[in-house]
């Protein structure tokens, strides 16, 4: 009931489950920080007992090009080199296609064929990785061995994981370049028009250009997002840390590599399972970057067209 | 004139014209090629996994029906008394102890002692199986391949099938099943839910309604997205340091002392479904977060109006408006990670197991891990049984997805009903 | 409330009395929001069961005033008040005080129709229970719905969706809605605006019978809307830098026929808008 404070009748009232509720929902919100701290505070911890083994140094760690626990040698490069070339292959695939497509869904397609574009890219952004790197084994994989040749590429091989996680990455980046294409406001469009142009003059050399912004931060995400699949890369990049340069031999990426480890036997205190926090740890700084430098682009990318 | 000498003649800016208009057309067809290449993959991708689904199968029997009773060829054609003598002289005394005392011969049908005696009497091995394509295409090398081995059986099977939905795990591609994969997502789809459904939208309340615009705020914003663009794998890291190790007290059930035969494990559905919680409870922030948003304004001043407080206009009128573009989404969310392999795997689901899971403190896998792992397995047969199994998940998907636009249709009719 | 009879609890109908009771007094109220100032020290006395006009161009501070009488305004992210609005001479912005409850005193109705997606008896209930209404619902319904002259077009479909309703029916929806929480004072920011002349002139019909239970303060840029319906009228302007300020505040006969500043008088003859 009202309490009267004062001589007026519109004292403060006591609501204490109003607050108790706004609270608790604070804390809900707050949780969400102690995700991102409890990932930290995990992979800095045990990357320090990692880097506490005798025979691991911090040096051989990032520069080391083999990596044999077995005769005590942690050198990540190869893991790295793997992750890169099927990130690399991913983006050269994905990049042009997911921004041609986008370009055809903000600007030419019609209705109908926007009808069922959509829905056909939403399908594929919903199908789960491990389907796909299914695919990059019995399809990819056999198609690359057809087409070069059974000597020159091996069963297992980074190229055919980096081509498949294109195909991964190409909705998402498809869906999220035409949303920063359309976000380029219809006055831009309509002044190259009335100056003459044509409308692949217009798309590439105004609405590209103004779209920049949001493009970069959506081949980032991309990019992030190669870097941390690995259910393609399990299945059909190999198991074995290699280092080399050809996409056709197999090669096992960083992500590859901390679950063939954590799905067998390990005992909690080796060296090998403080190593895939300690690469989990790599793994995160990468994207956590990527992640952010894209959320500030992408920022900026707002401020001027919203 | 001076636009002559600016621009050209009439004649150059005709031929100018010519290309730039050529040149689009080059970009058009280009764009259309993408387009094409998008539609073409995912059509590969279905026909990829079809294939392996169904096809031609050659197959060996470690004992020949004919062996057993002379004369007939298949098993479903022996008699009842011949099926239970059979079972009788050739099964091993383990497992007929097992199969009688689970139930004796006299009471189970016949279709059971035919399975039986198929199994573990006839026990047939793939030798070697095609792809739906070459069953149908390439029948040349398949005759040639059946006549040049001898003892071999062809024929046409479809891998998914009633039976493979209600076996579990085996050794014999032929006798593969789901069942204990797909008990073992759903369960921990429910965990997934409890715990991420509640937190997940009452942080996003929290954001939308009471949150002031401060630096706090905003970092806790960020920071969402932040998490919801984190590899899924390190999901998998942090729950097996936190929930599989470091809470292993609790999430092993030691702690009700209702601890399963073997060791107190970590590796439990409540640390597989609190791990992927994690993983989808940013997205339910956001989506909720989104569907808050669109609740008009005007329905928040109207209910101040009159005097309600802030948690009074929530609750009796912004999340109604918006319950049903919540509950899509957070199905979407959950089909998401139904469909998330790696953070199970870094968890540490169970590389062979064959018993449902009775409590969430079980040891379990899940569809996605059962398709890694036979995806992994060089033996050819395994191919079709992942295919199959690839088909189960995206069914299930399928059936999520379109409940929850089914559930949201008929809310949003409901709303513009009488009420 | 604890009254189960609502004749005896509505306020009665007063005969319109030759004193005038100041029932809010504001004093040199300046608003900003964030450090851009809206409204630059307004002063005046709203009368007790009378309908005060606030008339004036797009940008004068005129809702914002409004606004400020039943701290709507404090929803707005970074508005701030200076000077005092007081109620029956209780400052409204004491430290001590719960908007919440300022707002069954002083009750408001937008430019636009907001009714609640729910049944029109449910729109009209909804308010009065979660103050704690303990009396008999469908009593309060007919009696608000009644106020509002709406119970005959409605009676025959409480159960329907409010949002079934044409626009002048919603209008005068919210009115009852506002009306059955009982307030004293009801804010109305250009009511009719969005309406047809029909309907605007039901919604002014509507507005001289309650000012005989209420005090009415009505935002409108109708300037005859102004005149036909309000007893007192206040005129604001902007001035250079964009600040809203009080011109003129007048009975309303004397404001229009004889206004005392030019500007008034350039507004009313439309030499600007």
């Amino acid at each position: 009931m009202i309490q009267h404070v004062g001589n007026h009748p519109f004292g403060k009232k006591h609501r204490p489950h109003e607050v108790v509720i706004e609270t608790l929902l604070f804390l809900f919100a707050l949780f969400s920080i102690l995700i991102t701290v409890g990932i930290a505070f995990i992979l800095v911890r045990e990357s320090f007992l990692f880097f506490a083994d005798p025979d691991v140094d911090l040096l051989g760690f990032l520069t080391g090009k083999v990596w044999q626990p077995m005769i005590g040698l942690f050198g990540f490069l190869p893991l790295l080199n793997a992750t890169l070339t099927t990130s690399l292959i991913a983006m050269l695939l994905g990049i042009p296609l997911g921004l041609f497509v986008a370009i055809y869904l903000a600007e030419y397609a019609s209705d109908r064929v926007r009808g069922f574009l959509k829905p056909t890219l939403e399908v594929l952004a919903g199908i789960p990785t491990i389907v796909y790197g299914y695919f990059a084994l019995t399809f990819m994989t056999p198609l690359l061995r057809s087409i070069f040749g059974e000597n020159r590429v091996d069963i297992y091989n980074t190229a055919s994981a980096g081509l498949v996680i294109g195909i991964l990455v190409l909705p998402m980046i498809a869906t999220m370049a035409e949303d920063a294409i359309t976000s380029v406001p219809k006055d831009l469009r309509l002044a190259a028009y009335a100056l003459g142009g044509t409308s692949i003059e217009t798309t590439f050399k105004v609405v590209i250009p103004a779209a920049l912004s949001g493009l970069s931060a959506t081949f980032l995400l991309a990019l992030s997002r190669a870097i941390g699949e690995t259910m393609v890369v399990a299945l059909a990049a190999g198991a074995g840390p290699n280092l080399t340069a050809n996409p056709f031999k197999a090669a096992e990426t960083i992500t590859g590599y901390i679950v063939r480890i954590s799905g067998g036997d390990v005992s909690y205190n080796s060296v090998d399972y403080n190593s895939i926090f300690a690469l989990g740890l790599v793994l995160f700084v990468i994207t956590f970057t990527l992640n952010l430098v894209s959320r500030k682009i992408s920022g900026l990318f707002h401020q001027e067209y919203d | 004139m001076l636009s002559e000498t600016l621009f050209g003649t009439d004649e150059m800016m005709t031929s100018l014209m010519q290309k730039r208009k050529a040149g689009g057309v080059v970009w058009k067809v280009v764009f259309l090629f993408s387009t094409s290449l998008a539609i073409l993959f995912l059509l590969l991708l279905l026909v990829s996994v079809i294939d392996s689904t169904f096809g031609y199968v050659a197959v060996r029997n470690e004992m020949e029906p004919s062996q057993l009773v002379a004369g007939k060829d298949a098993v479903s054609e022996f008699s009842r008394a011949e099926l239970e003598t059979v079972l009788q002289e050739h099964l091993s005394s383990g497992i007929l102890r097992r199969v009688l005392h689970d139930k004796p011969l006299q009471e189970r049908s016949k279709t059971d002692l035919v399975s039986l005696a198929q199994q573990y009497v006839v026990k047939p091995s793939v030798v070697r199986s095609w792809g739906l394509g070459d069953s149908l295409l390439d029948q040349k090398s398949i005759e040639a391949f059946m006549a040049g081995n001898e003892g071999l059986h062809l024929t046409f099977r479809s891998w998914i099938n009633w039976s493979f939905f209600t076996s579990d795990q085996s050794a014999n591609p032929l006798n593969a099943g789901v069942r204990t994969a797909f008990l073992g997502s759903l369960w921990i789809i429910m965990i997934t839910f409890v715990f991420a459904f509640p937190i997940g939208v009452g942080a996003a309340i929290y954001l939308e309604e009471y949150a002031v615009d401060n630096k706090l705020n905003r970092l806790l914003q960020l920071n969402i997205f932040n998490l919801s663009a984190v590899p899924s794998i390190i999901y998998g890291l942090l729950g097996l340091a936190v929930f599989v190790r470091s809470m292993e007290h609790i999430t092993s059930g030691a702690f009700l002392s209702s601890v399963s035969d073997t060791t107190a494990n970590g590796r439990t559905i409540l640390s597989g479904g609190l791990t992927l919680a994690l993983l989808v409870l940013p997205i339910i922030i956001i989506n909720t977060q989104e569907a808050l948003k669109a609740v008009p304004d005007s329905l928040r001043m109207s209910s101040y109006g009159v005097g309600a407080t802030k948690w009074q206009t929530i609750a009796s009128h912004v999340l109604p408006a918006s319950i049903d573009r919540i509950l899509t989404g957070t199905i979407l969310a959950l089909s998401r990670a139904l469909g998330e392999t790696a953070p199970l795997v870094v968890i540490g689901a169970s590389t062979f197991i064959s018993v449902d899971p009775s409590s969430i403190f079980s040891k379990f896998t899940t569809l996605p891990i059962q398709i890694y792992q036979w995806s992994a397995r060089p033996q050819g047969a395994y191919r079709n049984v992942a295919g199959a199994a690839i088909i189960t998940l995206m069914l299930l998907l399928m059936a999520m997805n379109s409940f929850a636009i089914i559930m949201r249709d008929k809310i949003s009719k409901k709303k513009r009903m009488e009420s | 409330m604890n009254t189960t009879n609502l004749a005896e609890a509505l306020p009665r109908v007063y005969e319109q009395p030759q004193e005038e009771k100041t029932i809010i007094a504001l004093k040199d109220v300046s608003i900003y929001y964030g450090s851009f100032q809206a409204v630059k020290q307004a002063s005046l006395d709203i009368y007790e069961h009378r309908v005060t006009a606030f008339i004036g161009p797009s940008g004068c501070g005129k809702s914002t005033v409004l606004r400020s009488i039943n701290r709507m305004n404090d929803m707005i992210r970074g508005s701030r008040i200076e000077g005092s609005v007081r109620f029956h001479d209780h400052d409204l912005y004491a430290a001590d005080v719960d908007p919440v409850l300022i707002r069954r005193k002083i009750g408001m109705v937008f430019q636009k129709p907001n009714p609640f997606p729910k049944s029109i008896y449910e729109n009209i209930a909804w308010g009065a229970r979660i103050n704690g209404f303990r009396g008999d619902y469908d009593e309060l319904v007919e009696t608000s719905l009644r106020s509002a002259a709406l119970w005959d077009e409605v009676k025959d479909k409480l159960k329907q969706n409010a949002l079934r309703l044409s626009g002048g029916q919603q209008q005068r929806l919210c009115i009852a809605r506002t009306i059955a929480v009982q307030p004293q004072v009801i804010l109305m920011d250009e009511p009719a605006s969005a309406l047809d002349p029909i309907a605007t002139g039901r919604i002014e019909e509507l507005i001289l019978e309650l000012k005989n239970s209420y005090t009415i303060i009505i935002v409108t840029h109708n300037m005859g809307q102004a005149s036909r319906v309000s007893d007192h009228t206040a005129f604001f302007m902007v001035d250079e830098k964009r600040r809203g300020y009080l011109e003129e505040y007048a009975p309303t006969e004397q404001l229009f026929l004889n206004p005392a500043h030019k500007k008034t008088e350039e507004y009313i003859s439309g030499k600007f808008g």
